[in-house]
């Protein structure tokens, strides 16, 4: 019988990757913002989950404005990134230091 | 029993495909586990009875947010090899950080909420049941000025992304509109005398 706690591990475990992904893949910018999607999904996952437990149609309003919002996210980074590669031929967050923070 | 092993069988594959994403070598190769990894959860979402957003899912993010990746990762060239650097020193790190959270977060799930009375599975719901009406019901009501926020987040983002990527190059023709109109006639046609002594417009 699969439970709602099933798929919050499978959220935790999802979001958990993600998070290490974050770590192992700290040069390429690409990359991380693979992983900031794939953790906007878990926390879309616990959103589902609940809003089918409570049967509450609210949960999947939410999930909506998070994947708009996601959306946009993806556009303005990547078209952040498009212009970076640009300006310094490169997306390597090592060589970023122009700003000297 | 059929849902259990549905349920089993699309989690593992999002999780190797979660695990693809971050371990993969070469970025097109992430992307496209991302994509796998978005159709396992529509799958998954579907079986939660969230069809709408499921298919939404799939559509918007399969078919346009993965696309740009895609196109990102396949436009810019990237030197592999050099973004690889430091990959297995901090690879324990992930790793340990990855399961600390896992745990803390089973630990929540499973061993303090074991028994709360609203965690049980509801019925599955009726037949015409249609989440998509439910769900543009309260969409358009109760939620609607959050909903006209996020179309001006998406306008937003188009604006942000065209003045970003837009560049000006030398040397480029374009039409000036006010320009042209603005135009005399002094600007454009000069009288010039010729040898028999009669003015020639130029």
């Amino acid at each position: 019988m699969i439970t709602v706690s099933h798929y919050l591990v499978l959220a935790a475990i999802l979001f958990s990757l993600s998070v290490a992904g974050i770590f192992i893949n700290r040069k390429n910018v690409i990359l991380l913002l693979m992983c900031i999607e794939l953790m906007l999904l878990a926390v879309n996952f616990n959103f589902i989950a609940f809003s089918r437990m409570l049967d509450d149609t609210a949960g999947q309003v939410f999930v909506f404005f998070i994947l708009t919002v996601a959306a946009a996210e993806a556009a303005i980074g990547l078209a952040i990134l498009v212009v970076l590669f640009r300006a310094r031929q490169s997306i390597n967050v090592e060589e970023l230091d122009s700003l000297k923070g | 029993m059929v849902t259990t092993l549905l349920f089993y069988a699309f989690a593992s594959v999002l999780i190797i495909a979660a695990v693809g994403v971050i371990a993969s070598k070469n970025p097109v190769h992430s992307a496209l586990f991302l994509v796998l990894a978005f159709f396992e959860s529509a799958m998954l979402w579907l079986l939660m009875e969230a069809e709408f957003l499921a298919v939404v899912l799939v559509l918007v993010y399969v078919g346009a947010v993965m696309v740009l990746f895609l196109f990102v990762v396949m436009m810019l060239d990237i030197n592999v090899e050099r973004m690889r650097d430091g990959y297995t020193r901090y690879l324990p790190l992930g790793l340990v950080v990855a399961l600390v959270v896992i745990l803390e977060i089973g630990h929540v799930i499973w061993y303090r909420s074991q028994n709360l009375p609203f965690l049980t599975v509801p019925e599955p719901n009726p037949e015409g049941y249609s989440n998509t009406r439910e769900l543009g019901s309260v969409l358009y009501t109760e939620y609607v000025y959050a909903f006209e926020l996020a179309s001006v987040v998406l306008l937003l983002a188009i604006v942000a992304a065209i003045t970003l990527t837009m560049r000006k190059r030398p040397g480029l023709k374009v039409q000036d509109v006010a320009k042209q109109v603005a135009v005399n006639r002094d600007d454009r046609v000069r009288l010039v005398k010729d040898d028999a002594g009669t003015e020639t417009e130029t």
